[in-house]
């Protein structure tokens, strides 16, 4: 590890029109840590998570990511080419539905390769044995390899979506709300497969969610957000046994005892 | 008064006006400076359906003259309805001289194929395309895909051709086979067999495309590499045929399934009419050619 960040976020704003996306967003983020973004809906999070991964612009403010070679580029100022490469080769971007990250019409193995046939792989056999070893990472069969997604569960689809992006190595993985909408049961499978792959591959992660207990699971540090501001950020464990902001408290206070 | 059939037609010379001829020639020089990329122009209702050619037409009427000897081929026949049809189009409304043969063509406007006999410098072939986009079934949107070409993003073609290995074990992909434009752009060479994609690098001839319901034309200059696109391990391969045609005996030629009665019997016949008429009377004889055969007529001149 360097002691040099991965993400260097400045000031960072985003308005809708006179209304506030997210306001004033400053953090760093370094080379294997994962960060949690907490708060309701409505709090700015995936605005600020759309516009960390370069899908939408901000208002004002500045992203800056050290690439492989160790220069620094801020991410605004790249061509569109250059930020729709990184994407694909040392990002990932894991959706709340996997129809939205994933090819529903082609197969398993075509969306795990994708990527690879992107970046200029012409092996068959090689973008295949590829695809083979992804999904069983991922706890897919082999022999779904030829099914098409819609053919899928949805928490097979999840983690047929986390193989595909992560397939070139990416450094830097984006999720917004990667559990979202999945039961209890299939879950806690997903989180700790996204836990293994993690800290394996020594990934950086953003995940914005708005479960607390993934953000105690899966990441070292948090920001909870709330109107578009982070009203609190540190560690995971400090924010949630020892929360000082009256908005966290609420929120920590909130969670259903069973 | 009524128009006879045999009258030239009191439309503009080729029946655009030329304003619109004007217009189609600026996209075609558009096209053929940029080999592979479809260029949009305001396409013009036709005298013809949607899908009959109107692509193909309005560029053959924008490039014709009055010198033009005009060829038009259906699935490489001349003698089917819309070769017919467009054939006698532009005799009414261009007085051009029209002919069969390739090799005395100056323009070919073609559906689906690329004649057997080699085409020469100073010939053009016309192609009638019905979706221009390579990539359009696998992403819908015409915004995504001109980012994608215009950034040279083709990952996803080689995804179509990986779900045809997966699928079937091979390329499966027969007609409309995606190609490389010296080295820039993805095209999509029109529904012709993949038989015909070898013939379109570095040919001599220029070769238009012409999309009227899609509004796109595009060009592959003379002599531009043309590239089909494939995998290391499973590289590009023409369709083969176990037999020669039964007509006129050749081979390596692209066939034709004709179905001879309702027990089963058929043959297999050149696609290309004027290459088979042209051995037949040359005294190349198939399998089920008759004894004697009948010479046509090739050539029309201009009234």
């Amino acid at each position: 590890m360097t002691d040099e960040p991965l993400l260097r976020v400045a000031a960072l704003s985003k308005f809708y029109g006179s209304r506030v996306g997210c306001e004033n967003i400053s953090f760093d983020l370094w080379p294997g840590e994962v960060l949690a973004v907490v708060g309701e809906s409505g709090s700015g999070k995936t605005t600020l998570l759309n516009c960390l991964s370069t899908r939408l612009l901000p208002s004002s403010g500045t992203a800056s990511y050290r690439m492989r070679d160790g220069q620094w580029r801020e991410l605004y100022r790249m061509s569109e080419a250059e930020r729709r490469f990184l994407m694909r080769t040392d990002w990932g971007f894991v959706h709340q539905n996997p129809a939205d990250g994933l090819r529903m019409t082609v197969s398993a193995g075509a969306n795990v390769g994708e990527r690879l046939m992107a970046v200029g792989d012409r092996q068959y056999g090689k973008i295949r044995a590829t695809a083979v070893d992804w999904l069983s990472r991922v706890e897919i069969d082999e022999d779904r390899i030829d099914d098409a997604p819609r053919a899928f569960s949805g928490g097979m689809r999840q983690r047929l979506q986390i193989a595909r992006n992560l397939v070139t190595g990416p450094r830097l993985v984006f999720m917004d709300e990667p559990t979202g909408g999945l039961d209890v049961s299939v879950q806690a499978r997903l989180l700790d497969l996204l836990r293994g792959l993690v800290t394996d591959l020594g990934l950086a992660a953003i995940v914005v969610t708005h479960d607390l207990a993934v953000a105690r699971l899966l990441s070292q540090r948090m920001m909870v957000m709330k109107d578009g501001r982070v009203v609190e950020s540190g560690l995971t464990d400090r924010v949630l046994d020892d929360p000082r902001a009256p908005y966290t408290q609420l929120l920590v206070s909130s969670i259903l005892q069973v | 008064m009524t128009a006879r059939e045999t009258e030239i037609a009191t439309y503009n010379f080729a029946y655009l006006d030329e304003q619109t001829k004007r217009m189609i020639r600026r996209a075609i020089l558009k096209g053929i400076a940029i080999p592979g990329y479809q260029v949009p122009f305001a396409s013009r209702e036709m005298p013809m359906p949607y899908g009959w050619g109107t692509g193909g037409v309005q560029v053959t009427a924008s490039i014709i003259g009055p010198d033009d000897v005009l060829k038009v081929i259906d699935q490489g026949a001349d003698d089917t309805t819309n070769a017919v049809s467009i054939r006698a189009f532009f005799k009414k409304v261009a007085n051009v001289a029209v002919t069969t043969e390739t090799a005395k063509a100056t323009i070919i406007q073609t559906r689906h194929r690329i004649p057997e006999h080699p085409l020469n410098t100073g010939q053009v072939l016309v192609f009638q395309v019905p979706i221009p986009e390579p990539l359009r079934f696998l992403e819908p949107r015409e915004t995504e895909t001109r980012k994608m070409h215009a950034l040279e993003e083709y990952g996803l073609m080689h995804v179509k051709l990986y779900e045809d290995i997966a699928r079937h074990g091979r390329i499966a992909t027969t007609y409309a086979y995606p190609v490389k434009i010296e080295g820039r752009y993805v095209m999509d060479p029109s529904p012709t067999p993949k038989f015909d994609n070898p013939k379109m690098h570095r040919s001599p001839a220029l070769q238009l495309f012409g999309a009227g319901r899609e509004k796109r034309i595009y060009a592959v200059p003379p002599f531009t590499e043309v590239v089909s696109l494939d995998f290391e391990d499973h590289p590009f391969e023409v369709q083969t045929f176990d037999q020669p045609c039964a007509l006129c005996a050749a081979e390596n030629v692209h066939l034709d399934e004709v179905i001879l009665d309702d027990h089963g019997g058929h043959m297999f016949v050149c696609s290309d009419t004027d290459h088979c008429e042209k051995r037949r009377a040359d005294g190349h004889r198939g399998s089920l050619a008759p004894e004697t055969h009948l010479a046509l007529e090739k050539t029309e001149p201009a009234q």
